[in-house]
């Protein structure tokens, strides 16, 4: 009956003595596609941060599989390697090929033979329109190739959840579209995601469910992604989308 | 000039070239060592030795070469520590050298930017692998030039070794100077013999560097 795959219990985050996230609840079902827009500064991307422990809580727990997340913990090397995570600027290893940046933790980490990881890495970097670019360094990728590299090296690791944190932000808008696209094709596959974004008519096409964020905490939430950006309920909504459009 | 008298002195300062080499390279490589031991006890934090290393890094770097020489060749037999000159003068330099290398090694790592130590652990690496796939090698990638200029500051310091009796190049024209007065040709051999020692290195690093670094910033 539970199909929940992530839970997010009463989080807290505050850096030093500003208050960040409060009291935030959400709970994320397995192939489930969540949104998260909201102003700069909402809390959206610390929430991303928080949920694979790159940033302390200091309340509520966040639990995956039932397992609690916890930086410093035993095991968090293992929850993280479920925890897929691709981020705004282009984070590939510099010093290493398309192919290397790819399959060094699935090597390093999940211990598997450099044969079995490239060959899935080859078959991946197909998927996004890149394997002939498997030799290349970062250094000679666009933007939107970089960061489809990235999403193949998070998805080389198997995740039970894939977190993108504004991944088309620091995208020239020709190349938003590339990238855009293959996130959309991995929704269709079924993987879960939690989405932060600025581009509403994506966000609109790929969510199950949108989530609003403002103050570190959701003020709206909806399964019509239709419907909230057409129609938003809470004034907020309404205030924040109305910005997105251009009206003479 | 008289090239008979070069001619009779080149063995002398061949000599005195294989020992400067001998002692330089082992100072420079005790360096790296101690640099990257000091760098790692700072990187992950580790308590008490932490501060030792920063003590240290700092009590070097702010004393001349020459009197650390000193300390270790008259001094410390005072206290019935007896070391003879040459590895006096190893240890002198890699001590020295071992905080320029720390310090050199630190910025290079301090420059590489945080998201990449984040990218490693989201992927699941743990830090110590996070610190040997990911930050040393763009850290050691980053850091050739200092650890180049370093290694010749450390050579070219062999100078000083002639107090401490070593009969290294310095030592060899003064002395020859002092004997025979031929001033012009010895230091015109002193400066041959160090540009035949350093020539290379920077020549070899200029190579290490371009290998190293290719990744990131191509030809």
């Amino acid at each position: 009956m539970d199909n929940a795959l992530l839970r997010i219990e009463h989080i807290e985050k505050a850096y030093d003595e500003h208050g960040v996230i409060h009291d935030l609840n959400l709970v994320v079902e397995k192939g489930e596609v969540i949104v998260i827009i909201g102003p700069s500064g909402c809390g959206k991307s610390t929430l991303l941060r928080c949920i694979n422990a790159l940033e302390d809580i200091q309340g509520g727990q966040i639990l995956l599989d039932g397992v609690p997340v916890k930086r410093d913990a035993r095991n968090i090397s293992a929850m993280r390697q479920k925890i897929g995570m691709v981020f705004q600027s282009y984070d590939l290893f510099p010093h290493k090929t398309v192919l290397d940046n790819i399959t060094l933790a699935p090597i390093k980490v999940q211990k598997r033979t450099r044969k079995d990881a490239e060959e899935e890495a080859v078959a991946l970097l197909d998927r996004v329109g890149l394997a002939d670019r498997r030799d290349d360094y970062p250094r000679q990728l666009s933007g939107g190739q970089k960061q489809r590299v990235a999403i193949v090296r998070a998805l080389s690791m198997h995740p039970e959840i894939l977190l993108l944190d504004e991944i088309t932000a620091a995208l020239d808008p020709e190349m938003v579209r590339e990238v855009l696209d293959v996130v959309l094709t991995l929704a269709r596959s079924g993987i879960t995601m939690l989405i932060v974004t600025h581009e509403m008519s994506f966000a609109q096409a790929i969510a199950d469910r949108v989530i609003f964020l403002e103050n570190g905490q959701i003020v709206e939430e909806s399964r019509d992604p239709a419907k909230f950006f057409t129609e938003p309920e809470t004034p907020r909504a309404k205030e924040f989308l109305r910005t997105f459009r251009y009206e003479r | 000039m008289d090239p008979g008298v070069i001619k009779s002195y080149l063995p002398l300062y061949r000599d005195a070239l294989l020992l400067t080499l001998r002692i330089g390279w082992q100072g420079v490589l005790l360096a790296f060592i101690i640099g990257f031991l000091c760098v790692t006890a700072i990187r992950f934090k580790v308590p008490v030795v932490r501060v030792i290393v920063k003590g240290y890094i700092e009590l070097f770097r702010n004393t001349p070469l020459l009197v650390q020489l000193f300390f270790l060749y008259f001094a410390l037999p005072k206290i019935g520590i007896r070391l003879s000159p040459e590895f006096c003068g190893s240890l002198g330099l890699g001590l020295l050298g071992g905080a320029y290398m720390a310090e050199t090694f630190r910025s290079g790592l301090d420059n590489i930017p945080v998201i990449q130590q984040e990218s490693a652990e989201s992927l699941g690496m743990n830090r110590l692998q996070a610190f040997r796939y990911v930050i040393l090698p763009q850290a050691v990638a980053s850091s050739v030039p200092g650890f180049l200029a370093n290694t010749i500051f450390l050579l070219k310091e062999t100078s000083v070794f002639s107090t401490i009796s070593l009969m290294d190049l310095m030592f060899t024209a003064k002395d020859l100077i002092g004997m025979y007065a031929k001033t012009i040709e010895c230091l015109t051999l002193l400066v041959v013999f160090y540009l035949i020692m350093l020539l290379p290195v920077s020549i070899l690093g200029s190579f290490v560097e371009r290998r190293l670094r290719h990744a990131e910033y191509g030809d």
